[in-house]
């Protein structure tokens, strides 16, 4: 059983695209990050899945139960966090951390507590009086208290300090060792790379590629760096051109044999052949589609 | 019940200022009326034939001197308008507030149907009706005792149906279009009870507008009318009760459906 399992699911609002034809699976226990630009469909690829809105076409299953069927069961034993956490204004911190409890017929003061405390969370603050960083701390608790088998987090650590990025980060991988999937939606590459073991990319609506992370950076491409030259051999394969100090820096997926004669004939004085990291291949999922 | 619960907490303070503003000019309006009666004999008469006006207000029908009269117009009016803009606002609010307010992304990603955040909320609109127009009762009870008037308890239990029935069909026309929208209620509910109000106005004043009573829950709250006939137009009634469920049912149909904004 995957804990989430899509199959061509589609958004449109109105006639524009919100996501189209996303297949994926993300397996019970993974750790999974969700990478895209703004505006790219992460966010409606989630509020689909947790039935805020309703697809357009294409099927969805969370821990194994129908989206469309089974909203009630699923939300039991999912736990979210919006990429913008909003509460009702007039509430202390503790009463809406009980009203989550509540609204799930359970009793998590003890787990709640808890979190309460390594977050550095005041309870008896008023929601209004709380900073976006706070404000997504009660949002974790809101997520975690219930111990939930899936957790679905957008954009989560927008708001809270490097300090805090950390401990919520050791958290989530405490539940993730407990057998939580967590899926995560970001652009921060770094969290993805440090923390998630597959990844999916999204463009435009469109997943573009899902694989295992340490898989991502491995590509036919090498990233290049010539020192002593302006501008790169004049041969296929190459992309990416850009300036450095004294150099020039590309990506090349050509024939070394090609690459390697054009050298030769080129006043290079120094010369660096790397993988490109995440955030190179990432950029270039962004602009072009294909790597 | 959790929303329940939660929707009367956040509801709290505009209930206890809603209330209090009604009770006290019900208040003032009875406590009155003993130093107004003598003088309202005499200018009973006049009122009876100040024409458009006295009859779109229902005047031209009973006697504005006798404290059922009197009350039926002042209090009629207070209960009347007052209730049904509150009713009006706690209706239009009642869905919509979560997306205005950024809040329904957080309830609607706890495990409730949606058949049943609409149940608790219109229960708690319902709920806050009861209470207003428990304690508007009150008041004019007691105040009533006070001047030492005893009206016929009968006539006035039907006024109090009808306010109390108008204020629920207001309340569930506006639940319904609650449904609908994610922002901006404030504007519709509230002119939608001053239109309502002012339609059946409008059907006091010429015989070829009485259609309109039809249309507005006004219609079956006219005081006079109650007064003489010692009963609700049960015409009135009937369509009142079908707005009242077309309401309802438009709640649960659309917000069952909705793609909801955040």
């Amino acid at each position: 059983m995957y804990a989430i399992k899509t199959d061509s699911l589609t958004k449109y609002y109105g006639k524009s695209r919100g996501i189209t034809n996303i297949s994926l699976t993300v397996s019970e226990g993974d750790f999974f990050g969700f990478i895209g630009p703004n505006g790219a469909g992460k966010s409606t690829t989630i509020r689909t899945l947790l039935g805020l809105i309703t697809p357009t076409s294409g099927s969805a299953e969370l821990l194994g139960m129908d989206i469309m069927k089974q909203r009630n069961e699923i939300l039991q034993k999912t736990g979210y966090m919006p990429s913008e956490a909003s509460f009702y204004r007039g509430m202390k911190v503790r009463e809406v951390i009980r009203y989550s409890a509540a609204l799930r017929g359970l009793d998590c003061r003890k787990e709640a507590a808890r979190l309460l405390d390594r977050l550095e969370l005041n309870p008896d603050k008023k929601i209004r009086e709380l900073s976006l960083g706070n404000r997504k701390k009660v949002s974790i608790i809101c997520a975690l208290q219930h111990h939930p088998r899936l957790l679905i987090l957008d954009e989560p650590t927008s708001g809270l300090d490097p300090l805090m990025q950390r401990e919520f980060f050791a958290i989530l991988k405490e539940h993730n060792a407990d057998g939580a999937a967590i899926f995560l939606s970001s652009h921060i590459l770094s969290e993805i790379q440090r923390y998630c073991r597959h990844a999916a990319v999204i463009r435009e609506g469109n997943i573009l590629i899902c694989d295992e992370v340490k898989n991502l950076g491995h590509t036919r491409a090498k990233q290049i760096t010539l020192l002593g030259v302006s501008a790169p051999p004049a041969i296929d394969g190459i992309k990416n051109i850009e300036s450095v100090e004294d150099g020039v820096k590309f990506l090349y997926s050509g024939d070394y044999h090609a690459l390697l004669s054009a050298l030769s004939s080129m006043p290079v004085t120094d010369m660096n052949m790397t993988e490109p990291d995440l955030e190179e291949i990432f950029m270039h999922y962004y602009r072009s589609g294909d790597m | 019940m959790t929303i329940l619960k939660q929707e009367l907490r956040q509801g709290r303070n505009a209930l206890i200022l809603w209330t209090a503003v009604i009770v006290f000019m019900l208040l003032i309006c009875i406590l009155i009326y003993p130093e107004m009666g003598s003088q309202m004999n005499e200018l009973s008469g006049a009122f009876a034939n100040m024409g458009g006006f006295s009859a779109a207000f229902g005047m031209d029908k009973i006697n504005f001197g006798e404290f059922m009269g009197f009350f039926s117009v002042e209090c009629g009016n207070i209960l009347g308008l007052g209730g049904a803009f509150f009713a009006a606002l706690l209706g239009i609010s009642a869905l919509a507030k979560e997306e205005k307010e950024h809040t329904a992304e957080f309830l609607l990603t706890h495990p409730l149907s949606r058949k049943n955040i609409v149940l608790q909320k219109g229960l708690s609109v319902l709920v806050q009706i009861l209470i207003l127009n428990a304690a508007a009762v009150s008041a004019c009870a007691f105040c009533a005792f006070l001047i030492g008037e005893k009206p016929d308890i009968g006539s006035l239990t039907l006024l109090f149906l009808a306010y109390l029935t108008m204020q629920i069909e207001t309340a569930a026309v506006c639940f319904g279009i609650s449904a609908w929208i994610s922002s901006g209620g404030l504007g519709i509910g509230l002119g939608g009870a001053a239109l309502f109000y002012f339609l059946n106005l409008i059907s006091n004043l010429a015989e070829g507008a009485k259609f309109l009573k039809f249309l507005t829950p006004f219609g079956y709250t006219d005081g006079a009318e109650i007064l003489i006939s010692g009963h609700l137009e049960a015409k009135y009634v009937t369509v009142g009760i079908l707005f009242t469920a077309a309401g309802i049912a438009a709640a649960f149909w659309k917000y069952c459906r909705k793609d909801i904004s955040v």
